[in-house]
């Protein structure tokens, strides 16, 4: 024992240094692989490089993303994305999680899984098979339409469709995942409140608006914000099913970042783009909880 | 008044389980299609009416998915790269959960909120730097370069110190009392009574690299190097797609972890609400 206590090994753990060696890995490669190259992604874009020669450019990367109709697209394509996608999947969500959590329900665990199990395969995958599912001439989705009588629909080869057809990628994909936190959420509102509703007479769809709605602010600012940023880095999706097309009404801000960086290896234009989308989500998260806070109080 | 109340609830009922069967067909039927092309040539697919039954084509499929991208080296990849993963990162970020739940010490509010605002980052910003860096290392094409950037994955860190949260001092207490050290009570007494928060931070690491995309598109250009995702995503783009062969990718790339799951979605789906979306 008392060996040990004075062996070199023991000597610099102390209980002032412990938690520092605990941490230690983790934030070692937190610094590496994390803060310096979102550090030096900011210096990268404020610079340009000719010949493998890097210079300072002051704010020109910048100048010229704001000078760019492809970016602008970009931008635009992903805010539609995000102000129609995810309203609709964060009610559909809602609805699913009310419904699951019904005490009519039977046979709740194979709903909750079957409806969750579009979360836990990789995007590309379901990118792949949704491309032949909404397949213009041969795909499911327009055979099955055409029973109802309505014409094929051109899913990924019309501007319009093609975005419709993404939305619903991104919707079929995450629905159950935000359900299954709504779901916990209804789990944690305590049942006095219902009774004490339904005793002074008030109907479930009542009930609804007035008890669980409010109840569940906290976890609609949180799955607002996750699903907000999520929509925000949009890439595998558009990248498999649309490649960005047709005429660029998919390309997401992050599939036009990945063009600039890794098919016209513009590291610097590249990185300015980043850098926007870094001030767009931290606004937007930052609003959202300013939102949230303001009426809490 | 009770006869109509029951008729209503009926009525209820049978609304609720339709919109509910309707969602359960539209998320598992593209599954149920991956499946079915699985196993049929490639024109089969694409029939009017469509197939949905499975044909017999899976061996052939297998073998052409074989001569067009090594199917069986692309799994070991993703394998290797994901287990490795898992592991290291399972170990790394529950040491530094342990340290931000049970100790003070100076500068623990400013790291932790460092690594909450990591979690907004879009992963997009580091991933040039990253490259630049793997290349002046020589470590495109690697292994360690699709392994090291995310392990501390700030995420799982905040779901361990959650979890950590819940054990008692007392019992770090009573260790300490018998004499023992902080890292035979981390192994000894954390680690094993902390096995099923482990395991479900452990599942959602294994899915997020096994199903990891853009890094490992950016940095595994060699095809022998590629992970699933990787492999798929070069299958899709070929100019003459067989799709016999692409279904079953997608098979290969779904199914393991559509059992993993199925087997542990209780401590999964607990894992990731692990505390994140208490009070």
């Amino acid at each position: 024992m008392a060996k040990q206590a004075t062996s070199p090994r023991r000597k610099w753990v102390t209980p002032k240094t412990v938690p520092y060696i605990f941490i230690l890995p983790a934030v070692l490669l937190f610094i590496v692989f994390t803060l310096y190259p979102v550090i030096s992604s900011l210096i990268l874009s404020f610079q340009t490089s000719s010949g493998g020669v890097s210079s300072f450019a002051g704010l020109d990367n910048y100048r010229r993303l704001f000078n760019d109709p492809l970016f602008y697209r970009a931008l635009s394509n992903t805010f539609i994305i995000l102000i129609i996608q995810v309203p609709i999947m964060l009610t559909l969500a809602v609805i699913l999680a009310v419904l699951m959590n019904s005490v009519l329900l039977k046979a709740k665990s194979f709903f909750r899984i079957a409806f969750f199990m579009p979360a836990i395969t990789a995007l590309v995958a379901y990118a792949i098979v949704f491309r032949m599912i909404l397949d213009q001439n041969y795909g499911f989705v327009n055979y099955f339409i055409s029973f109802v009588g309505i014409d094929p629909v051109p899913w990924l080869n019309d501007p319009f469709w093609a975005k419709v057809a993404l939305i619903a990628a991104v919707t079929w994909r995450w629905t159950g995942y935000n359900m299954v936190i709504f779901l916990a959420g209804l789990q944690n509102i305590s049942k006095d409140l219902y009774e004490a509703a339904s005793i002074d007479g008030a109907g479930k769809i009542r009930q609804f608006f007035s008890i669980t709605l409010p109840q569940l602010r906290p976890i609609f600012l949180f799955t607002f914000v996750l699903s907000t940023i999520g929509t925000l880095q949009l890439f595998d999706e558009p990248f498999i099913l649309t490649q960005g097309g047709p005429n660029n009404s998919t390309l997401t801000i992050s599939l036009y970042l990945y063009r600039a960086g890794f098919q016209n290896f513009d590291f610097n234009y590249a990185s300015a783009i980043a850098y926007v989308l870094v001030i767009i989500i931290a606004t937007l998260s930052w609003l959202q909880f300013k939102v949230a806070g303001d009426r809490d109080d | 008044m009770t006869n109509k109340n029951k008729g209503k609830q009926l009525l209820g009922k049978i609304g609720m389980y339709t919109l509910l069967f309707i969602g359960v067909i539209v998320s598992l039927f593209p599954f149920y299609w991956m499946f079915i092309g699985a196993t049929n040539p490639s024109g089969a697919i694409f029939s009017i009416p469509p197939n949905l039954t499975p044909g017999g084509h899976f061996m052939e499929n297998l073998r052409n998915l074989n001569e067009s991208v090594g199917i069986w080296r692309v799994v070991g990849n993703s394998l290797f790269i994901t287990l490795t993963f898992t592991i290291l990162s399972v170990f790394i970020c529950s040491m530094a959960g342990y340290a931000f739940a049970k100790f003070k010490f100076a500068g623990r509010e400013f790291i932790f909120f460092m690594l909450l605002i990591a979690i907004m980052i879009p992963y997009h910003v580091t991933i040039i730097p990253l490259f630049r860096m793997m290349g002046s290392l020589d470590w495109i094409n690697t292994y360690q370069a699709v392994i090291l950037p995310n392990l501390a994955y700030p995420f799982a860190i905040f779901l361990m110190r959650q979890n950590m949260r819940s054990i008692p001092d007392s019992l770090l207490e009573a260790a300490r009392v018998d004499g023992a050290g902080e890292f035979r009570i981390f192994f000894r007494v954390i680690i094993p009574t902390m096995r099923p928060a482990l395991a479900a931070v452990a599942i959602f690491l294994f899915m997020f690299q096994w199903n990891n995309f853009l890094w490992p598109l950016v940095i595994l250009g060699d095809p022998d190097m590629a992970t699933i995702p990787v492999a798929l995503s070069r299958l899709n783009g070929m100019s003459r797609i067989d799709y016999g062969q692409i279904m079953l990718g997608t098979t290969i790339s779904t199914l393991p972890i559509m059992v993993f799951f199925l087997l542990l979605q209780k401590q999964f789906i607990s894992g990731i609400l692990g505390g994140s979306v208490k009070e």
